[in-house]
């Protein structure tokens, strides 16, 4: 691409008019990322990293979404896949299958949790108030985990809810 | 000169609370005519009071006093050791610890519970009805000083008090011993008002002078209604190091008002600028009252110094620690003199050099550990006080035996273990040991006896807590839950699993609730606890002959000696601790016995084989019994094989918690990361084997079923 075209593309009016600086003064950011299609995103402020993927230890009887443990820095973080969980397909492993590590600090202790999507996309800025409510009619993705929806261009970006997503596992296993 | 003693005080506090734990253990197993402990005691008592003294903690100081009086008494065979005198010095133990901790909290203290039991105390002591009321003002502290000096003020024109002379001649040595006389005149004037005269003529010249000696006598001279005994008491510690004459005079003769405050002005500075030549070079400088005031003031400043926990550590640990360090430090030094100049002649001292450092970071390692062992007597320090003060508010008589105390155990483990310790105890006290009348009709002993264990067994901790009560209501138990409805009403449970009820949550077959326990709540939070340190807890009972809990807990949290091995694609570490042994398996061992149950003869033994493949669901390269590995490991006294595809390497493993992101797995202790990076689980064995039979009842339950169902269908 022409080096010219895309220095075109950046605002230079006002230095308020620059990216981050505008974001950080107006609403949250969100990372998005694609899951079969589909686009969704999380509080960019709760992604730890984002890593590619590897072959997870696997941990016994678990789930089929648990797709096991990896090491982080001498962290042991458990891996989920979000396309099993939400049961939106089978998910295949590609080489733009990434891993976004999200941290949530809890009441007494962080967790901190890996969730496998198909791609990271974007870097969403949303105001508070372009936030809208998902309609509960059906989809895969059970109600609670979903935080809100958000209209970006022609698409609807799905918000999800970062603390229902570290919560769920504890009670899925006794 | 000054010295800045508040660094002081929290060693002063730790002494103290080891003091006080002394005492109460002493005065537990406290015996008529037992001098030892009782000087024990007595002497513990003593340092309290000399440390409280030093730091200016007045309301310690006297209340110790009191004690320490009464001790006192005892220790001279001029009192003897009742019941009730131990149960009132178990009591000012507690008064001292709510003291000490007021000053280590740095809040004020709850006077009510001190000012009673000081008040009970003074009772017991046996004083005249002065001694009465001057320690009850004592104890009052704000409140002494206006109090006494209103004592003066009555005390000139008041009938019946008296003027002391009192001749004080110390010993040279008097203040190598910790005392100091200027804290002794400021005990005399509480009693009323005082002059000093010091005699310096035995000062030797300058150049004679020891500095740690002391070198001035006194006469002095009080005006109070105090008895002899008051003042004697002042001087009791150091009466064995001076000569002390007290006189009475009249009061007219000697103390007109006038004179007391002059005198005493006189007095004050004389005393300070002789005692200055032993002051300033003693090692104890003596606050003055006012030096208290401004610690205590400076306490407050200081008092953002985070709380940091400390461990006695035994000097041979730390000494093998720096020998450790100095061999290090050898093998370091030989190694880098060896990659100066490197060739591959030198391949064969290096390989040795590094097998060296392996050694020594090894045993580094091991030593390293080792100083955070504590051995358990300091988990089971508070239980002889709690069953006694259990078995007093039940009215059972109750023995407490303690063994292997010397057991060691993790810092962070014993830290945790306490709470849950104590709630077992309580329930042995509470529902293990029957009353007494019960127990003669049953032809036991009227004395319940508790007992407290610990041994190593394998690399964890066994801490049995039995009692000879009346064990565990099988039934109770079974019907309560029955009645919760945690159990059907025709499922068939062994002993062990009824037991295990007991650990539901809301589970009480308690009959009555008492305030020791019985609503049910605890049982839960104890199995948990121990759960969350990675142990177990089991129960055996035996109706009327008393029950049994098992607390297993691993010795350190954080490393393991494993052993690793190879299922499928996967890695998993069996702890090296308890593998029995490692073999092929051959195939005319291997048995196959009432219904597709696999067996492996082991010399005597019939070992049951589990597939870890198959307790895991996953992928295997070998199914095969025959020909395979098969790794055998014993928990809670029961052997099982474990089938592996491949034996790896054996190392130690930092243990890493799944809890902190996951959970808790069943049959999985922990995970670690190995040298590639990668996790590997680390098998818990015990929980491995609990698996293995709930699967297999499981399957003998639906076959069961399967079976009725057949019955049903052909008739």
């Amino acid at each position: 691409m022409d080096i010219q075209a895309l220095a075109a593309e950046v605002p230079v009016e006002g230095e308020y008019n620059l990216e981050g600086i505008d974001f950080i003064s107006s609403g949250k950011q969100y990372l998005a990322f694609i899951l079969a299609q589909e686009q969704y995103a999380v509080d960019i402020l709760c992604v730890e990293e984002i890593r590619s993927w590897e072959n997870p230890t696997k941990i016994p009887n678990a789930p089929s979404y648990i797709k096991g443990v990896i090491n982080m820095r001498g962290i042991i973080v458990p891996i989920v896949d979000l396309r099993l969980k939400f049961s939106i397909g089978e998910a295949n492993y590609s080489e733009t299958t990434v891993v976004i590590v999200l941290t949530v600090e809890g009441d007494s202790s962080t967790r901190t949790i890996g969730f496998v999507v198909d791609a990271v996309s974007d870097v969403l800025n949303t105001e508070e108030e372009d936030i809208k409510n998902a309609p509960a009619f059906g989809g895969c993705v059970p109600q609670h985990y979903v935080a809100g929806l958000v209209n970006v261009g022609d698409n609807v970006v799905t918000l999800l809810n970062v603390e229902a997503l570290q919560t769920i596992e504890s009670h899925q296993l006794s | 000169m000054s010295v800045d003693l508040t660094q002081f005080i929290p060693s002063f506090l730790e002494e103290s609370f080891e003091g006080l734990e002394l005492m109460e253990s002493s005065l537990l197993n406290l015996e008529q005519g037992d001098d030892e402990t009782i000087n024990s005691i007595f002497r513990a008592a003593h340092s309290i009071k000399g440390g409280a003294g030093t730091f200016g903690f007045d309301n310690v100081t006297e209340f110790t006093h009191l004690v320490e009086t009464l001790l006192d008494e005892m220790r001279d065979g001029r009192r003897s050791i009742e019941q009730a005198d131990v149960e009132l010095l178990l009591e000012s133990v507690d008064c001292m610890r709510l003291l000490l901790e007021a000053i280590r909290d740095e809040v004020e203290c709850e006077q009510d519970k001190i000012i009673e039991t000081s008040k009970l105390l003074a009772i017991a002591l046996d004083g005249n009805s002065s001694e009465n009321s001057q320690t009850t003002d004592s104890t009052a502290e704000s409140s002494e000083e206006s109090q006494a000096e209103s004592n003066t003020g009555n005390n000139d024109n008041a009938e019946g008090s008296n003027s002391w002379q009192i001749e004080f001649i110390p010993e040279h040595h008097l203040v190598q011993t910790g005392n100091d006389p200027l804290l002794l005149f400021n005990a005399l004037s509480d009693l009323g008002e005082v002059s000093i005269k010091a005699n310096c003529k035995d000062v030797p010249a300058l150049n004679d002078i020891d500095s740690e000696e002391l070198y001035i006598t006194w006469q002095l001279t009080l005006t109070s209604n105090a008895s002899e005994n008051d003042i004697r008491e002042i001087f009791e510690w150091v009466e064995d190091e001076c000569q002390l004459n007290i006189t009475k005079e009249q009061t007219e003769q000697t103390a007109p008002p006038v004179e007391g405050p002059k005198s005493e002005s006189i007095a004050e500075p004389l005393a300070e600028s002789n005692l200055s030549p032993t002051d300033n070079t003693s090692e104890n400088p003596t606050p003055t009252p006012s030096e208290n005031d401004s610690i205590i003031k400076d306490k407050s400043v200081t008092k953002t110094k985070p709380d940091v926990g400390s461990i006695r550590v035994g000097v041979d640990k730390v000494d093998s620690l720096i020998n450790l360090v100095g061999e290090l430090v050898i093998t370091q030094s030989m190694l880098s003199e060896l990659g100066n100049d490197f060739d591959l002649t030198k391949i064969e001292r290096l390989t040795s050099g590094l097998e060296q450092l392996l050694q020594n970071t090894k045993e580094l390692q091991e030593s390293v550990m080792r100083i955070r062992m504590l051995p358990i007597s300091f988990a089971f320090n508070r239980f002889p006080r709690l069953v006694h003060d259990l078995s007093k508010k039940t009215g059972k008589d109750i023995e407490l035996i303690l063994k292997g105390e010397q057991t060691e155990l993790d810092k962070t483990v014993m830290e945790q273990i306490g709470d849950p310790l104590v709630h077992l105890v309580r329930n042995a006290v509470d529902h293990g040991i029957e009353p007494s009348e019960v127990r003669i009709a049953n032809g036991k002993s009227e004395k319940g006896t508790i007992t407290l264990d610990a041994y190593h067994q394998g690399g964890n901790i066994v801490i049995e807590i039995n009692d000879d009560g009346g064990g565990i209501d099988r039934k109770a138990v079974f019907d309560k839950a029955l009645e919760k409805g945690i159990v059907d009403a025709n499922s068939t449970l062994s002993d062990s699993q009824v037991f295990d009820l007991i650990f539901e949550p809301g589970f009480s077959t308690a009959k009555e609730l008492s305030d020791i326990s019985g609503r049910g709540v605890g049982m839960d939070v104890v199995k948990k606890n121990i759960q969350s340190l990675g142990g177990r807890i089991q129960v055996e009972s035996e109706p009327g002959k008393g029950s049994t809990f098992k607390v297993n807990l691993p010795l350190t949290l954080a490393i393991l000696d494993g052993q690793l091995v190879k299922v499928g694609s996967e890695v998993y570490i069996i702890p090296l601790i308890t593998i029995v042994e490692s073999l092929q398996t051959q195939s005319d061992l291997i048995n196959r016995v009432s219904g597709d149950m696999v067996l492996y003869r082991l010399r005597e033994d019939n070992v049951p084989v589990i597939p870890i493949y198959q307790l895991f669901n996953i992928a295997s390269d070998n199914e095969k019994i025959e020909n395979a590995l098969l790794v055998v490991v014993e928990a809670d006294g029961q052997k099982v094989g474990l089938l592996v595809d491949d034996l790896l390497a054996q190392q130690q493993v930092v243990i890493k918690s799944l809890n902190d992101n996951y959970q808790q797995v069943e049959g999985i202790s922990g995970a670690t990361i190995l040298g590639d990076g990668s996790v590997a689980m680390i098998l818990d064995i015990p929980g491995m084997i609990q698996m293995a039979l709930k699967k297999a009842q499981k399957a003998q339950k639906n076959k069961q079923a399967e079976q009725v169902m057949l019955e049903g269908v052909s008739s």
